[in-house]
């Protein structure tokens, strides 16, 4: 008899506890999900009627130039930013990791970044590349284009991108880093091990499921890239046709073109990238993760 | 041995003293451009500190700008969000972790698989159910898409299953139902990870770019990020406009995470970010 009533109970509130966040669920995403894939179909624009117009949209991605650049600029950004990107985050991880007094302020300076509006980041980067006037030219004594060459553009925005992320995936591999145990360092160092093994043998390994998050992580915001290169680059600038990402041509194709049935095949292409290019990073890490302690 | 020890502490402290400067170069920059005039930043070789620290790009870019309506935006915004965080995903993922009801499981599965989703692909339906509505350019139309969170849901089932099942049979036996369970007993021991949540939903509420630019292309009606961004078109070339705006953008919460730069860091990381 108890046991009954409180199993009624469970239903009754589980269903009213789980309520607002599912139905949130069904209307913010479930259906804007199905919608998608409905409006790739169609030749729908702001205004009009729904028209069925077959795989047309995909065979017109498939064959537009401007799509295959933004394919191509999206993935050259990943390789850009990934794995330099999480590379130095490392480094400092480990700087962050030694017996120094200042720890603290040294890791609020590098996570700043994290909590400032990326249009304000844009624009401060901006305008120290800028080519004429810009100090990063004046203190290199380099007269690059740094904005407005198309070629160059993209890797002017993967350093403000590594810059951006640097203090953030450093903080989550050093708590990866803090959380393994110092017996094994002193086990180490009493049999003789050098600092680069202990890094080798023992940092690294123990480490890595950590380093796979962030790869994760940080692979799969580089792919969604748009905020950066929307301000760095803009409507205004030469170079953009040729500059944009995945993203932002679906942007642009969606909300300042109109083209609604289009840009719904774009973002179904670029989340089935983005699903394809994770699920290879899940199969690859069998050979270098190591989820044994 | 020892002195071995202070030479590499010495190169560590070099390390991260440059590593330092090039995070905070930007900002710097950003503090003396404000102050100069648009001739003086087009000097070459340029000058590095103002040759008078003058105002008129702050002038000039409260003008152009309606902060005050961007900063009210952005903190309502930013305040409902969190509300709703904190309630919506509290709820669900109790419910989630402690009650057993029917078909949890696949009601769970719709919170996993969103998760893994960009959200990018909901952006298209989701502005035109608020163009039908006629809600666009509102502050409803801002708080929308978050109004629920997957990932929120999780996170906090992440956490309710971390606390013994013992310590609501105690609360049951003594009588409570199992919404007092929850507000009387569990919720307050969930305080860390609340607080988590709430300031990884403040810093992406504020940082977000796309969604406010889609949603209210009405200048008064949209956030400090995308009105920022709106300079960028007008003024592109009037530097120190660009840069007193974007002061003026990320000051208040600049100063809020200098104040709690460990609850936000440690929240940060512990929700894993987006």
């Amino acid at each position: 008899m108890n046991k009954r009533k409180k199993l009624d109970q469970d239903h009754v509130w589980g269903y009213l506890m789980v309520a607002p966040t599912i139905i949130g669920l069904i209307v913010l995403n479930v259906y804007p999900f199905i919608k998608t894939i409905v409006l790739s179909f169609s030749s729908m624009k702001v205004f009009g009627e729904y028209k069925f117009i077959g795989f047309r949209n995909y065979a017109n991605m498939f064959s537009s130039e401007e799509f295959w650049r933004a394919t191509w600029n999206t993935l050259l950004f990943c390789v850009l930013t990934v794995p330099i990107g999480v590379m130095l985050a490392l480094i400092v991880a480990i700087l962050l990791n030694s017996k120094i007094k200042g720890k603290v302020v040294f890791r609020a300076i590098f996570f700043l970044p994290m909590v400032v509006a990326p249009a304000a980041v844009a624009m401060v980067w901006k305008w120290m590349f800028n080519s004429d006037y810009g100090v990063i030219n004046t203190i290199f004594h380099t007269k690059i284009d740094w904005i407005t060459d198309p070629n160059v553009i993209i890797i002017t925005v993967a350093i403000v991108a590594i810059w951006s992320a640097l203090g953030y995936d450093a903080v989550l591999l050093l708590s990866g880093i803090q959380n393994i145990s110092k017996t094994y360092y002193e086990a180490a160092s009493l049999d003789g091990a050098t600092k680069f093994q202990q890094f080798r043998y023992i940092t690294m390994p123990m480490v890595s499921p950590t380093l796979f998050v962030v790869l994760i992580l940080r692979l799969m915001s580089s792919l969604k890239v748009y905020d950066l290169i929307y301000m760095m680059v803009g409507e205004s600038n030469p170079a953009m046709s040729k500059a944009q990402s995945l993203i932002y041509l679906f942007y642009r194709e969606s909300f300042i073109s109109g083209n609604r049935g289009y840009a719904s095949a774009i973002v179904i292409w670029t989340v089935l990238l983005i699903g394809i290019i994770t699920a290879i990073q899940f199969i690859g890490q069998k050979k270098w993760v190591n989820y044994e302690v | 041995m020892k002195r071995k020890k202070r030479t590499s502490a010495i190169g560590v402290y070099i390390a991260l003293i440059i590593g330092s400067i090039i995070m905070i170069f930007p900002f710097i920059w950003m503090l003396l451009t404000a102050f100069k005039t648009n001739s003086e930043v087009m000097k070459v070789p340029p000058t590095i500190l103002p040759s008078s620290w003058n105002l008129s790009a702050f002038t000039k870019v409260l003008d152009l700008l309606p902060f005050g309506n961007l900063y009210l935006n952005t903190v309502l915004l930013i305040l409902i969000r969190v509300i709703c965080a904190v309630v919506f995903c509290s709820m669900a993922g109790y419910a989630f972790a402690k009650l057993k009801f029917k078909g949890k499981n696949i009601l769970f599965t719709i919170i996993l698989v969103q998760q893994m989703i960009p959200a990018q692909i909901f952006i298209i339906p989701q502005y035109q159910m608020l163009a039908k509505l006629e809600l666009t350019d509102t502050l409803f139309a801002l708080v929308f898409p978050g109004i629920v969170s997957a990932f929120g849901a999780f996170f906090l089932r992440q956490t309710y299953m971390g606390i013994p099942d013992e310590i609501g049979e105690a609360a049951y036996l003594d009588g409570c139902n199992r919404w007092q369970t929850f507000i009387k007993v569990m919720l307050p021991l969930t305080k860390n990870s609340l607080a988590a949540l709430s300031i990884f939903t403040a810093v992406f509420a504020y940082t977000d770019l796309m969604w406010p630019l889609v949603v209210n292309t009405n200048i008064n009606h949209t956030t400090l990020s995308a009105g920022l961004s709106t300079l960028n078109g007008q003024f592109s070339t009037n530097y120190p406009v660009l840069m007193a705006g974007s002061l003026l953008a990320m000051l208040p919460m600049v100063i809020l995470y200098l104040i709690f730069q460990k609850s936000f860091i440690e929240g940060i990381a512990m929700t894993g970010g987006k």
